[in-house]
């Protein structure tokens, strides 16, 4: 049973919620980000949003599969000062809903005062609703714009704790560790992190407060990421306990703190019924035979290794 | 159409907002009255859109998601403040929500209008539930009759439930052919005519036309017809519609003579009253009142 914190759905197919339920992902958490271009009117973000709590959530329903997600401007289109604005006066709207388990991904890109100033007013927001926030850290600059994406938290009297710090590597999992921060790591290919690298930070560092998740996206991606990597860290001596904790487990006390997201969401309900329509809409087309019942899972993927 | 807003109630607001708040005082928890209290001054102190939103989204993390099943004494008090309301179905956290969509200042229409346009256009299910259950309560309901239309558009059941059943703004308020439609796609998603509020007096010739037009089609493709498809029908039975319901009477199944029957007895056709006589035990039980589109209704839909 895996819980992957971090993938953005709504850029993934069908055949891919099919296959991570296959793998065993029971849940997973899709925070609000940008499309791979910049947005230019405020009612795109709000059926941006609308769609993360509506459409995608019952689809991915239609797989076997919990969806939540986390709601915030993140920092690229912070930059749009004139939009940014509009869109901070949506937040309030999306933010306590149900089964949105924290403010995210928000932080910092390039570092401007435009970031800072929205990444700050949103950590005030989750502060007045007692959120989890879940940090993008940096591409560039990153070991400095993770110190200071968390340095920032503790100015405006966040718990160490509340925060999820993503796409961590091994230069800035020590800082983040040490400041009491839950530790995401990011198995993407050829940027982020590889699996055989986590292999050997969980090794070193063992599991408290870290979590690894997939990030996939509309880019070069793989859904199954966690699943993959969780049989890598079997295979390479990694006990059942641990790869549990860090595939699963720690997401879950993490964004738990929201009181949206709980194990019986899940346990209590794993059958499908794809004959289920929202707003009229199915993801099934003309001529495809309707899945109804338990989802199987299976452990077999073709390689754990992701680069 | 146009309608009489004479005829139309207009609920007390702080009445409405005492009722509801007693509902909830008895239920939900001391943790969750306190948070909901305070959001409740906040609201109507400052109206800022920001507390309002976070409030009424958040409702259901503070006050529960359990049903409110309110008591006999319960139910009749909302009768008398709002003719129809009937919160019989609602839960906890759609009373705090509607409780706090009242505590709105209202006195700037634009302001409140505004603030209650976006809660619709952003809302997830249940939130929508609790707006559109709200509207019999809510001041300026002519504003909304749009939105009531689109509510019957949607496709996700327990919304059209909240605008549909049990709701009398819709009788109060929507045009003709946005009433049309509701009846139509209640019938057509299979829920019961029955819990719709002001069935009879919003019955209309063009609703009967199409409600028997609707009824070929489905005799056509070999498909059942409810017997509560005809309870709109009786005063409007003309020759043609009389020949729908000489072919009820000769269904196999004795719940579409009832409705056949009870069709007949609420028209001035001669035609209706001859077929009506035929069926004396019939005629008998309408009299006496231990046959109506009520028993019709709650037999059906079993």
């Amino acid at each position: 049973m895996f819980l992957d914190p971090h993938i953005h759905m709504t850029s993934r197919t069908t055949d891919d919620y099919e296959r991570m339920r296959q793998a065993g992902i029971v849940a997973i958490i899709e925070p609000a980000f940008w499309l791979g271009q910049p947005r230019t009117e405020p009612g795109s973000f709000k059926d941006y949003f609308s769609s993360l709590v509506g459409w995608e959530r019952f689809r991915a329903s239609q797989f076997g599969i919990k969806h939540y997600c986390t709601i915030g401007l993140n920092s690229k289109e912070a930059n749009n000062e004139a939009l940014a604005e509009q869109v901070m006066e949506l937040l309030p709207l999306f933010v306590c809903k149900e089964g949105v388990v924290g403010v995210g991904e928000i932080g910092y890109d390039d570092q401007t005062p435009a970031e800072d100033k929205y990444y700050r007013l949103q950590l005030e927001l989750a502060k007045e609703v007692n959120m989890p926030v879940q940090i993008h850290t940096p591409h560039r600059d990153k070991k400095s714009g993770t110190i200071r994406s968390m340095e920032v938290c503790l100015e405006h009297g966040i718990e160490p704790g509340m925060v999820i710090v993503d796409h961590n590597n091994e230069e800035t999992v020590k800082d983040t560790l040490d400041r009491g921060f839950w530790a995401a790591f990011t198995i993407y290919p050829h940027s982020k992190m590889g699996n055989e690298r986590m292999v050997e930070i969980v090794k070193q560092y063992g599991t408290e407060r870290i979590m690894i998740n997939s990030a996939a996206d509309w880019g070069i991606s793989d859904p199954l990421s966690v699943p993959k990597t969780a049989s890598l860290m079997l295979e390479r001596g990694i006990s059942e306990a641990d790869v549990r904790m860090v595939c699963y487990q720690n997401a879950l006390t993490a964004f738990g703190q929201s009181g949206q997201i709980q194990e019986s969401d899940w346990l209590e309900s794993t059958s499908v019924d794809q004959r289920e329509k929202f707003s009229n809409n199915s993801v099934l087309r003309g001529g495809q035979a309707p899945k109804v019942g338990e989802v199987e899972s299976s452990g077999d993927l073709p390689s754990n290794i992701v680069r | 159409m146009t309608i009489n807003l004479q005829t139309v109630q207009q609920a007390d607001i702080t009445n409405t907002r005492s009722y509801l708040h007693n509902l909830l005082a008895i239920r939900a928890t001391e943790k969750g009255m306190q948070w909901l209290d305070q959001k409740l001054e906040q609201v109507s102190k400052a109206g800022a859109a920001k507390d309002f939103y976070l409030a009424f989204s958040a409702a259901p993390r503070f006050m529960g998601k359990s049903t409110l099943d309110p008591t006999e004494e319960e139910l009749a008090a909302a009768a008398e403040l709002r003719e129809g309301f009937y919160p019989a179905n609602w839960t906890v956290d759609q009373t705090a929500r509607s409780l706090l969509l009242l505590s709105l200042p209202q006195l700037d229409k634009e302001a409140f209008l505004e603030k209650v346009n976006m809660l619709f256009n952003t809302a997830d299910m249940g939130e929508l539930v609790a707006l559109y259950a709200s509207l019999p309560l809510l001041p300026y309901p002519e504003a909304f009759a749009d939105r009531a239309a689109e509510g019957i558009r949607t496709n996700m059941s327990n919304v059209l439930e909240a605008v549909t059943l049990e709701n009398p703004y819709p009788a109060d308020f929507l045009s003709e052919g946005a009433w049309n439609q509701l009846v139509l796609k209640t019938l057509f998603v299979g829920k019961s005519l029955y819990r719709i509020y002001g069935l009879e007096r919003r019955a209309n010739q063009a609703l009967a036309n199409t409600l028997s037009d609707y009824a070929h089609e489905r005799w056509a493709a070999g498909r059942p017809v409810t017997p509560e498809l005809w309870r709109t029908v009786g005063p409007f039975i003309d020759d043609n519609i009389l020949n729908d319901i000489r072919q009820l009477f000769e269904h196999p199944d004795e719940i579409q003579h009832e409705a056949a029957a009870l069709a007949c007895s609420q028209s001035n056709h001669a035609g209706a009253e001859e077929l009506l006589n035929q069926h004396p035990h019939l005629k008998e039980k309408i009299k006496s009142g231990s046959l109506t589109w009520d028993t019709v209704g709650k037999k059906a839909y079993v």
